[in-house]
């Protein structure tokens, strides 16, 4: 009895380990390409392979990915992947600056809000997201018009609309941090 | 305060039940009477929380391995032998507890409560302290991850004893013969969702 | 017995979601679209089918009293490697179905066949029923699916048919169980005419 469901385990195991193994790269790849998909919206055109240069940059106790986006050897944009917490978990995203700091575009590369409402963030329409675009952090202020800033946000979905806002915020920091280190 | 915020957002506003869709089966097959789903709630809350102990502690072993990838196997088989051994427990030291619980607990390997939060508990990452709008979520500590099963089942009792009293009353009432049991049942779950849906604004 | 009426059997006699009434779950949890129904509806075929029919090879090995464990451990492995293929090949669909897919494991269909129907037959008609009580499923979370995006905004399979948000209560919680509690009322009138 116990060799049975012993053997049924180990085999199960087995079987699992190699699908793995198998899946392991596939897997790998098809994560890359959703970042490279991603970094290629959020950032003006660039003749670099950004994913190979990317660096990392701790800020608030946390390290985030940088994507260096350059053209014909000088830099045109940053492309930076940052995590923040939203209504149904954490939302990550990819937000894109031209070199003076002004947000190119934003993309979101996982959430799980709620649809129907703070899912609406994948859809790169939506005033909240279209409004960001050429906007500088520096000269106005990115938060929902609910807290005094100049973003709409989405209908009933102030949580999920304020945490992509805060990913945005924490972006433009790194941002400075790396315009800082040069 | 960081406890009050869990335990609010898993009774009230991101109810398992009625706003995740985690453990209908149950949710509809045992709550033709109060005393049942009274039962089989304390039940899965006992189990939920021990569930929820045992494979934090054992995802921190997986990782150490690096063999996540057996997670739903080794969660599920966890699962089903603490189901079972809390079967024996309770029958050896507790005759009445397991007279009255006894025959929900081999219900609950397949309720999808128990996996799915003790999924959710180690992969999803929450910050709770700020719950809204923070950067930089980090996965829960262990005290935080029980507090949030017991919530969780509490909000799993709530929304079952609500129901089952509601359903009570239905077999007394007149209802169209196309409509009698489930169908029933899930247009009355549904506008019990609709109110639960008032509480969203709260955390 | 025609080999066809195991199929079809799976799919209006014993159709697990509007009969059975099995594996709510994931019935209500992801339709919220078409799209993602129907890719609910055929994860769960797959794990089915293949549960089905390695349960019904080994059912003979297994002694009774750890029969329950041994298909919990071989449905969670083909819960596993569907979750990798999911993963590597179709991730925008891994991403919105999430936690539903590990959750097949729970899903009392695929262990309700496992008990009702694998163990106690061989592994062909196995097959044949894991094909038809998951199309059955597959095609339940379809309807449900096109109910809900379409009343919930205004569209069918991702192509806008009305320029208006719809109702939002049916893409979240409320709208699934009413929706789903008129489909079976339906469901119900359409067979007992038959009958």
């Amino acid at each position: 009895m116990v060799l049975v469901l012993t053997s049924i385990c180990l085999v199960c195991s087995a079987i699992l380990g190699v699908v793995y193994s198998v899946t392991a790269e596939p897997i790998r790849q098809a994560d890359v390409a959703k970042i490279n998909k991603a970094i290629s919206s959020v950032v003006p055109q660039f003749d670099n392979i950004p994913s190979q240069e990317m660096f990392k940059v701790e800020f608030d106790g946390k390290e985030s990915e940088v994507y260096p986006a350059k053209k014909e050897g000088q830099a045109v944009g940053y492309a930076i992947k940052v995590k923040s917490s939203g209504f149904g978990g954490p939302i990550t995203m990819m937000v894109g600056f031209t070199s003076d700091g002004t947000i190119y575009n934003t993309s979101i590369v996982y959430l799980s809000e709620t649809p129907g409402l703070g899912a609406k963030l994948t859809d790169e329409n939506i005033p909240t997201r279209a409004q960001l675009k050429g906007l500088n952090p520096a000269s106005s202020n990115i938060t929902v018009k609910k807290d005094g800033g100049d973003i709409d946000a989405i209908t009933a979905s102030t949580i999920s609309s304020r945490a992509f806002l805060k990913g945005v915020d924490i972006a433009y920091q790194i941002f400075l941090k790396v315009q800082s280190q040069k | 305060m960081e406890y009050i915020i869990i335990i609010i957002s898993a009774v009230f506003v991101n109810n398992i039940v009625l706003a995740q869709f985690l453990g209908i089966c149950p949710f509809l097959g045992v709550s033709k009477k109060v005393n049942t789903a009274v039962g089989m709630s304390a039940a899965v809350t006992f189990v939920m929380a021990l569930a929820t102990l045992v494979t934090y502690l054992l995802q921190g072993l997986l990782v150490r391995w690096h063999i996540e990838f057996m997670q739903t196997v080794c969660f599920i088989l966890v699962i089903a032998g603490l189901v079972q051994m809390v079967e024996i427990i309770l029958k050896k030291i507790s005759p009445s507890l397991y007279q009255a619980l006894g025959i929900f607990l081999p219900l609950i390997t397949t309720n999808c409560v128990v996996l799915g939060v003790a999924i959710q508990v180690v992969t999803n990452e929450y910050d709770f302290i700020n719950n809204v709008g923070t950067a930089n979520p980090s996965m829960m500590n262990l005290p935080q991850a029980v507090v949030f099963a017991v919530a969780t089942a509490l909000g799993y009792s709530l929304a079952m004893i609500l129901f089952s009293g509601i359903r009570e009353q239905l077999e007394l009432s007149k209802i169209p013969k196309a409509f009698k049991g489930v169908p029933i049942a899930l247009i009355t779950a549904g506008i019990l969702a609709m109110a639960f849906m008032g509480f969203s604004g709260l955390v | 017995m025609g080999k066809l009426k195991l199929i079809t059997d799976g799919i209006v006699k014993n159709n697990p979601t509007f009969v059975l009434v099995l594996g709510m779950c994931p019935t209500l949890g992801t339709t919220t679209s078409a799209i993602n129904g129907m890719g609910m509806g055929l994860a769960t075929t797959f794990v089915l089918i293949l549960s089905n029919i390695a349960i019904s090879a080994v059912a003979k090995i297994i002694p009774d009293k750890v029969r329950i464990p041994s298909y919990i451990v071989i449905i969670a492995a083909f819960v596993t490697i569907l979750q990798f293929l999911l993963q590597a090949y179709i991730p925008s669909l891994y991403e919105t179905l999430g936690l539903f897919i590990p959750l097949i494991v729970v899903n009392c269909i695929v262990l309700g066949r496992a008990e009702a129907f694998a163990n106690k037959n061989n592994v062909g008609d196995s097959a044949l029923d894991g094909i038809g009580v998951g199309l059955g499923f597959t095609i339940a979370l379809t309807v449900l699916g096109c109910i809900r995006e379409f009343l919930g905004s205004g569209s069918f399979f991702g192509m806008k048919l009305i320029d208006s948000d719809g109702m939002l209560a049916f893409v979240l919680a409320p709208g699934a169980f009413l929706a789903l509690g008129y489909l079976m009322v339906l469901f119900r009138k359409i067979t007992d005419k038959k009958a």
